[in-house]
């Protein structure tokens, strides 16, 4: 406290201070802060007022402003203060300007011209003000008043000058990159820079530039590793060190870019390895700044084209954090793990217990980073335990933000990787009754087109069991108050289209639980209409199919209150609902055919079905029609005299209508597939909106209606993924469809059975009471990371008789291994892929598979060995550890899967193992070369970087 | 980039305010109030890191670390390093404590003018361009001695030769 008075401030600004500070409530602070604002206006403005005294109303302007009032009647005093000479008061001004102004503020104006004089002053001291004010408040349009000042500062015998002109060159391009084109030669010069403080700034340009085109800096991949290496070497002075640490944030940047240089790019990787080896071996980890700078050069390893010897290192370090007690550095693993588990995802095993830790840990921030990594690492083994826990999560917390996301995580995992039908449906539902306003409407269109569409053409058994199970789990949600309107959506349209088919419900039923659904949800008119139009279909279906009803009395007055709605859309369609009943059971099944959602509906362009019409009144006498074309070509000639007119009038009236029928009446009938590339691109919300105003356009296009909503047969069918295939899509299996269709297509068999089999496996044993907490973890870890510890497998199969017929059927199919399996997969095999044909997953996907490569034999034997030595350490040679084996060995098949080339793991050892030695002899060459040239660590101001880089 | 540093003390009074990007007066408010919120609501031996995506866009985090009655925040996007800034975060309270010596909350909130002068000598367009106190308090007691004694500029280089040595 004792410099308080030091600064000079007045009584009346302690006292202002310490009253608001006292003061008991929000609405006290504001009358005092209010109170201060009136005085302040009237003193501002009063004349004469010595200096100093404004410089004190200018900080208790700005005090004010910072606990959030509007101090903008003062800030042309701020200007002002800006031109003051006083070094004091000239600060206190750009101070106040800075934080007052955005750049695009009107007075900026005003103040450019004193900062242009001010970056001529003499005083260094003024020329930093004037560049901190610069960096804040310099827009597009003042750029070029100041730049070539700041580009002359590079130059500054003052480094602190210099380094703040480098900052200030790096506002100008994020502001405006165009305005600093010219100057990337003059970054790259200052990067030689003498003081490494300006080589340090130096690299922020550098990096945003770097980010933009990779390509155009290659060059200095050499420079950079350089760079990073002395200062790793501790060659800068010592002032630089934090805690033992040589320049931490500049060694942090430099790794920042040395992962984007090496990004894909094997060569400048392979420049890189050595100093960063070194620094993860020298890194201290007992300190925060040395772990940060581990934690760099691990995002460095997972962005390079690394070697394999970098990885081990990498997983090694993200190790250490993970068994850490800080929660700091906990996060940072999983941060971490994240990253390298895209390289190496058998990685991930070894932490499984550390991660369901951190899924548990009360800390939310860690939670959310453990569910962004489950989130990376989600296959068709685990998805269903990972979104089982995503859904409780997101069922747990309010933020709407995180919520969002959490769902429309687990809307995209379920449709990659749904295991089932039927597993997808619950978990929509459990999505949309917990999430349902906030996820993307185009889910809800996506859950109705898998409902109707089922498994595949062929299997109508399933469809429809699929369908019932559908309408029975919604019949019991429809009742539950506040569902969010995008489900009941779905839930209508589901009633509507499918609530009868299976004979289970009567039409009496069904139509009473939509009149309940429209009714407890009077101000939704969006739930009504699809309400109504269920209802609709209901009774047409009942209808068509000959069965007699009786319109219930809340149906009836449902129709009567919305005969008589505000919204035309409700209106019409009551309207048409009444019509349609009138009609009989012949035109309703016309117009409402049963379960035709998916069918096409075909429009005939050329309007054929006029013929006969046309043929008629031509007879009669009627002018024929012109095609446009012609028409066009007599306007013109007409027009001559006037082209102008005509052009305008052209451009006026030649509207899309005209276009249409163009091709189509001079030649006819439209080739068919022409058809769906021409609805397919239309945007889906668009396309729901366009579904009211048709459907109410009468019966004819009311039918239009049902199918249109659904029309989307053409768009990539998400949820066609691996597990559930049908037999036809495995038998068209190119290798240009999507890798995990063709994994799930070539062995249906196998693995889904597996799959499922430790699935139910897997919730069965959930269920068990446990008494060790570990232990549950155990399990939750061998489900998430499809891993298996032989031991907890041990202690499941004595836990449960359902888990012990799991185990032993499994354990069967291991104990027959290859010769056992292979034929019976062969069955479904198509035809063995193509051996140069990577992206095929099927042979590693299952050793026990068919496929005759001897590579991948090879391979799976290479598994079987290693699972060995993991698990006979734990347990004896038993049944339980063939199983265990044999589920590493699926569960590390699976991981193979994971990647886009299965064999690649492989083919990088051995190019990396051929290419060490060389490598290995450059860096020698190289790091000769450096000492060489290098300067003389202990002289006081190395001139290192321009020696280097020439 | 660093989008913004803010000391507020644990009632949620904002004691310094600066942001890198510049937020209308009303936003800013909104944004410390939902921090403090968030803050708040943090159990103790939690991490030090929360994620900002909400209030400043995708891949933003925020650091936070309490000193005695007051908190500072620094949020930033994904081309900082979380562990850094909280060392950072030390560095800056360490500088605030060599000026001050033995700083407390109401240094900051009559001298904020000053503690204003020291963030910019640490951070300058929202990247960190200083990394240790002593070369702060160097360059910040220059600062303040000259704008005491506006006549004797002469002097200057000398009182600050030391930065030659770097």
């Amino acid at each position: 406290m004792g410099s308080q008075g030091g600064f000079g401030q007045s009584k009346e600004f302690l006292d202002l201070v310490k009253s608001i500070g006292e003061a008991r409530s929000k609405s006290e602070e504001d009358r005092i802060v209010l109170h201060e604002i009136e005085m302040l206006k009237r003193r501002i403005n009063e004349p004469d007022i010595p200096k100093r005294k404004m410089k004190e109303y200018i900080i208790r302007l700005v005090y004010i402003e910072m606990l959030g009032h509007d101090a903008s009647f003062g800030y042309i005093h701020a200007v002002k203060m800006t031109h003051d000479d006083s070094l004091l008061l000239k600060r206190t001004g750009y101070l106040a300007v800075t934080l007052f102004l955005n750049e695009d503020h009107d007075l900026i104006i005003l103040i450019v011209n004193t900062i242009q004089k001010d970056l001529k002053s003499d005083n260094y001291l003024v020329v930093c003000a004037a560049l901190n004010a610069v960096c804040k408040l310099i827009n597009e349009e003042t750029i070029p008043a100041v730049i070539q000042q700041v580009v002359e500062l590079l130059g500054h015998p003052k480094e602190g000058v210099r380094k703040k002109a480098v900052m200030a060159l790096h506002s100008f391009y994020q502001r405006s990159p165009s305005s600093v084109n010219h100057l990337v030669s003059s970054f790259q010069k200052k990067l030689c820079d003498n003081d490494p403080g300006v080589m340090g700034a130096t690299l922020f340009p550098l990096y945003d530039l770097i980010t933009i085109d990779v390509n155009l800096y290659k060059d200095l991949v050499v420079s950079f590793v350089n760079i990073l290496k002395q200062v790793a070497e501790r060659r800068l002075p010592k002032s630089y060190d934090y805690h033992q640490t040589p320049a931490p944030f500049i060694q942090i940047k430099l790794l920042k870019i040395l992962a984007l240089l090496g990004s894909g790019d094997k060569r400048s990787s392979e420049h890189m390895y050595t100093v960063i080896g070194d620094i993860m071996r020298k890194s201290d980890t007992t300190s925060n700044i040395g772990n940060a700078i581990l934690y760099e050069c691990i995002c460095c390893i997972s962005s390079i084209q690394s070697s394999p010897k970098l990885l081990e290192t990498a997983a090694d370090a993200i190790a250490k954090f993970l068994k850490s007690d800080s929660h700091n550095l906990k996060y940072m693993g999983i941060d971490a793990l994240g990253r390298l588990i895209r390289l190496s995802p058998e990685i991930a095993e070894q932490h499984q217990l550390a991660v369901i830790d951190c899924l548990e840990d009360p800390d939310d921030t860690l939670k959310r980073k453990t569910f962004e990594l489950l989130y990376k690492m989600t296959k068709s083994s685990n998805v269903e335990v990972i979104v089982d826990r995503m859904i409780d999560y997101m069922i747990s917390i309010n933020d709407s933000h995180y919520k969002t996301e959490t769902a429309s995580r687990c809307v995209e995992l379920a449709e990659q990787f749904a295991p089932s039908n039927h597993w997808f449906i619950q978990t929509m539902n459990k999505v949309f009754q917990h999430a349902g306003d906030l996820v993307n409407p185009k889910v809800a269109h996506n859950l109705m087109r898998l409902i109707a569409e089922g498994f595949g053409e062929d299997d109508d058994t399933a469809d429809s069991q699929l369908r019932s199970s559908a309408v029975e789990s919604y019949l019991q949600i429809v009742d539950q108050p506040k569902l969010p309107s995008a489900f009941l959506q779905v839930i209508c349209w589901v009633l509507g289209e499918y609530g009868t088919a299976d004979g289970k419900y009567s039409a009496s039923y069904i139509s009473g639980k939509l009149c309940d659904a429209a009714e407890a949800h009077s101000d939704d008119d969006i739930v009504k209409a699809y309400a109504v139009t269920a209802l609709m279909k209901v009774y047409s279906f009942e209808k068509a199919a000959g069965r007699k009803f009786n319109l219930l009395p809340e149906c009836q007055s449902l129709l009567e209150e919305l005969s008589a709605s505000h919204s035309s859309d409700l209106q019409q369609r009551a309207y048409e609902f009444q019509a349609i009943l009138d009609l009989d059971a012949n035109a309703i099944e016309n117009i409402m055919p049963l379960d035709a959602s998916c069918e096409d509906i075909e429009i005939d362009k050329s309007l054929s079905f006029l013929d006969s019409y046309v043929h008629k009144s031509l007879e009669e006498g009627a002018e024929p029609y012109i095609p446009e074309h012609e028409r066009s070509g007599t306007l013109s000639i007409s027009n001559m005299g006037n082209q102008n007119q005509y052009d305008t009038s052209s451009h006026s009236l030649r509207f899309e209508a005209y276009e249409v029928p163009k091709p189509v009446i001079p030649i006819g009938i439209p080739a068919p597939i022409s058809y769906p590339t021409e609805l397919v691109p239309l945007p889906e919300p668009s396309y729901q909106r366009d579904v009211q105003p048709i459907a109410s356009l009468g019966p004819v296009s009311d039918a239009g209606s049902t199918g249109l909503k659904l029309r989307l047969d053409g768009v990539q069918k998400k949820w066609g993924k691996p597990t559930y295939s049908s037999a036809a899509s495995s038998s068209t299996s190119n290798s240009d469809s999507h890798r995990t269709t063709v994994s799930g297509a070539t062995q249906p068999d196998t693995v889904v059975s597996k799959s499922r089999e430790s699935s139910s496996y897997d919730s069965s044993s959930r269920r068990q009471p446990h008494v060790e907490v570990s232990e549950e973890k155990q399990k939750l870890a061998a489900s998430l990371f499809g891993g298996t510890s032989s031991r907890s497998e041990k202690k499941q199969s004595g836990g449960t008789a359902a888990g012990g017929g799991g185990h032993s059927k499994v354990s069967r199919v291991s104990n027959h291994t290859e010769e056992k399996v292979r034929p019976t997969t062969t069955v479904v095999q198509p035809p063995p892929p193509d051996l140069l044909d990577l992206a095929e997953p099927t042979g590693t996907m299952s050793s026990s598979s068919s496929v005759i490569d001897p590579f991948k034999q090879l391979e799976g034997l290479l598994d079987m060995s290693e699972d060995g030595i993991t698990a006979t350490p734990s347990n004896g040679p038993d049944l339980m550890s063939l199983y265990s084996e044999n589920g590493q060995n699926l569960n590390q098949n699976t991981i193979l899967n994971e990647k886009d080339d299965p064999s690649s793991e492989n083919t990088t050892k051995r190019t990396a193992s051929l290419t060490k030695g060389p490598s290995l002899k450059d860096a020698l060459n190289k790091d000769a070369l450096v000492r060489q040239m290098g300067v003389n660590p202990t002289s006081q101001n190395p001139n290192l970087f321009s020696d280097l880089l020439g | 980039m660093i989008r913004a540093v803010i000391v507020m003390n644990d009632q949620g009074k904002p004691r310094l305010v600066k942001f890198y990007e510049h937020q209308p007066v009303e936003k800013q408010q909104e944004i410390i109030r939902s921090i403090y919120g968030v803050l708040c609501s943090r159990a103790e031996n939690v991490s030090n890191f929360v994620q900002a995506d909400s209030t400043f866009g995708p891949d933003t985090r925020l650091v936070y670390k309490t000193f005695a009655t007051l908190y500072f925040i620094v949020i930033f996007d994904d081309s900082e390093n979380e562990l850094a800034i909280l060392d950072l975060m030390q560095v800056f309270v360490e500088t605030l404590d060599k000026c001050f010596s033995n700083v407390c909350e109401l240094d900051i909130v009559f001298n904020f003018n000053k503690v204003h002068t020291i963030l910019d000598e640490i951070i300058l367009g929202g990247q960190v361009i200083e990394m240790s106190s002593s070369e702060v308090v160097k360059a910040v007691d220059g600062i303040s001695w000259l704008e005491k004694n506006p006549n004797s500029i002469i002097r200057v280089p000398k009182s600050i030769s030391g930065w030659q040595g770097r």
